[in-house]
């Protein structure tokens, strides 16, 4: 694989929880992010699945470093940005961007599309000024927006447009990452499409890496090369989207990719699901030994036990005690 | 006779900017103990059609402006209010998406769960209680008796949308009216939902409506579909005839568009251009414009669904014409 272009160490991002009215106490932590060790190589995409909650969006943040990392390290292009000056990490930042799931809450409404994409192009003295107005034109353009939209407001949009020009914003500055969180569940299936598309063609020509988030596996699997399957704050299976998705081992993601309607009525019909009861235990007190064993149909003694580790297994990484057996 | 028919329903907006035909000649029926899914994109109408049904659109600014919904023979849009009211809630009953934004966090689950067997059955406090709490035990909340003591914002979402489905089952409705009640949930919780809606339908024998934007979704609840665009019922069918032979140019673009049935990394088949403005009159067919089998006729002449094979229905001339 080529040199990596962005890399992280056994992450871990916990939250303290205060408790008492004037004590003012941390007594314990939400364990938002718990030991994430990924690679991203240039131009990968790599999608990152899980439940709401399991930690997936508190890691994009922690790679933005808008949340700070609680230990271990995030290295983008050979630095570390733990470490990083605040200048340092606005240099940073050009090469790091992210769109967001919402388009309607992630761009300013006083802000028209050209003063909204010209805005990083001035922080960053990408260009000269003079030359801003042409560069505003150039991504519009890249993005599938006709220039003449320019001077119109974000609420003069649909949802797909919104986040057509979220994602000119995040490409003004040639960043050499994009973390999209959600970046279509908010949208229609046409339209979902249609971002889809722009978002593949877009890596593909300018060489990007993309850690696509989602809830959607489907999604997911058409659009990233590896996929990393996250519950609560830990990786639990990556690998090949294709060989991940349509080849599960860890029993979480069998029981993830079960969960998935399919859009033929016999299939659906006589298929066997693996329905998961309950919702995912607390990640202020993560159950002992392997964090899915109280779900897990496969669970036994040992299962609560001993934590598992994320192993290579079959061509893919799992952390599951009993992958060899199940 | 249909349990639900809906006959030319129009419901449309009044705004300053002009009249939204939200809903714009609508007809269909609903049989005791079937399952029918209502797909569309946003603003195709899918939820206003139900909305009307239940009397949940807001007048002014709506207004139907035609059209009648005979639910076991009583015209919910033109009797009397305390009879529409008793079939409302009682034996018509509707979930929603937002299972947060739809309870009353000012009040325990318990008590509003038992509001609507408190309103429309002679019932003592006590008797309603302990129905409230069989029916937390049918949708599978455990320990119902502590439970039924929380708040709202004690549940996650899953849990929610339970105490949603258990308030609007309390009263056995013969429809349940089910507004995109997933979408709002994890994959795996979506699941359990979906199971149990499922479950609690062969229990009670009842009819569900079910809209969504998702066709996965539909695939596996439903018995019969209805494709909506910009206010208009483009096709109708069973499920599987709808899957296996679409025959509307917009379904099929619909099916084509879904990441799910494309092959890994291929450029995704997407629909041009953008749902049409409901506030202008549009004539002819609505989804010409962005139709690739579109003729000069499509945009000129009103569309009718029609029957093309028995119990399927769609609204395309050309295909009506046999040209595609």
């Amino acid at each position: 694989m080529a040199e990596p272009i962005l890399e992280l160490r056994d992450v871990k991002t916990h939250f303290p929880v205060y408790r008492g009215f004037f004590r003012r106490q941390a007594q314990d932590a939400v364990r938002a992010v718990d030991g994430v060790s990924l690679t991203l190589a240039r131009g990968e995409v790599l999608g990152l699945v899980g439940e709401s909650g399991c930690g997936k969006s508190t890691l994009a943040r922690t790679i933005l470093q808008l949340v700070p990392t609680t230990s271990g390290a995030v290295i983008l292009n050979g630095r570390n940005l733990g470490a990083a000056s605040a200048r340092e990490l606005l240099a940073s930042r050009r090469d790091l961007q992210m769109i967001f799931q919402d388009p309607y809450a992630s761009l300013n409404p006083r802000l028209n599309v050209f003063a909204a994409l010209a805005e990083p192009l001035r922080v960053h003295r990408v260009c000269p000024p003079g030359e801003v107005p042409g560069r505003v034109a150039e991504l519009m353009h890249l993005v599938g927006l006709a220039p003449r939209l320019a001077r119109k407001y974000p609420h003069e949009f649909s949802g797909g447009q919104r986040q057509r020009i979220a994602i000119a914003r995040a490409l003004a500055l040639q960043p050499k990452v994009i973390i999209a969180d959600e970046p279509v569940s908010a949208l229609d299936v046409s339209i979902q499409a249609q971002i889809l598309n722009l978002l593949a063609q877009l890596s593909r020509q300018m060489h990007l890496s993309l850690i696509f988030i989602a809830h959607d596996l489907s999604v997911v699997k058409h659009i990233s090369d590896r996929v990393a399957v996250m519950y609560l704050g830990k990786i639990v299976e990556l690998g090949g989207a294709a060989e991940v998705i349509e080849r599960p081992v860890h029993p979480y993601t069998r029981a993830l990719v079960s969960a998935i309607p399919q859009p033929d009525p016999d299939a659906e019909r006589t298929r066997q699901r693996i329905v998961l009861a309950g919702d995912p235990p607390s990640p202020i007190h993560p159950p002992a030994g392997c964090p899915f064993h109280p779900r897990c149909a496969y669970a036994e003694a040992r299962c609560a036990a001993e934590v598992p580790r994320l192993e290579a297994f079959r061509g893919r990484e799992v952390s599951c005690l009993r992958a060899g057996e199940i | 006779m249909p349990l639900l028919a809906v006959t030319d329903l129009r419901t449309h907006f009044h705004t300053r900017s002009g009249i939204y035909r939200a809903v714009d000649g609508v007809s269909f029926s609903v049989e005791r103990g079937e399952t029918l899914g209502i797909v569309g994109e946003s603003g195709s109408g899918k939820s206003v059609t139900c909305y009307s049904v239940m009397g949940l659109v807001p007048q002014p600014p709506g207004r139907i402006a035609s059209g009648s919904a005979l639910f076991d023979g009583v015209d919910l849009l033109h009797c009397p209010p305390a009879a529409a009211r008793a079939v409302r809630g009682k034996r018509l009953a509707m979930i929603f998406q937002d299972p947060m934004t739809s309870l009353n966090p000012f009040l325990r689950i318990g008590d509003q769960l038992i509001e609507p067997l408190l309103i429309h059955e002679k019932i003592s406090k006590a008797q309603a209680r302990r129905r409230g709490l069989e029916m937390l035990e049918a949708v599978g909340i455990n320990d119902a008796a502590r439970r039924a003591q929380s708040y709202p914002h004690e549940f996650s979402g899953g849990m929610r949308q339970r105490v949603m489905i258990a308030m609007a089952l309390i009263t056995r409705p013969e429809l349940l009216i089910a507004d995109e009640p997933t979408t709002a949930l994890d994959v795996t919780v979506q699941a359990q939902i979906l199971e149990l809606i499922r479950r609690l339908q062969r229990e009670l024998n009842m009819a569900v409506i079910f809209i969504t934007h998702d066709l996965a979704v539909v695939s596996g609840i439903c018995d019969r579909v209805q494709v909506m665009y910009a206010g208009r019922i483009v096709e109708t069918a069973d499920v599987r005839t709808l899957f296996a032979r679409p025959r509307h140019p917009y379904t099929r673009a619909l099916q084509r568009s879904i990441p799910a049935i494309q092959p890994k990394g291929s450029e995704l088949y997407t629909i041009p251009g953008l749902p049409p403005d409901v506030s202008k009159a549009v004539p002819g067919c609505p989804f010409a414009p962005r139709c690739e089998f579109a003729v000069p006729a499509c945009e000129q002449k009103e569309i009718v669904l029609a029957e093309i094979a028995p119990g399927h229905a769609q609204a395309c001339l050309r295909v009506q014409a046999g040209e595609i």
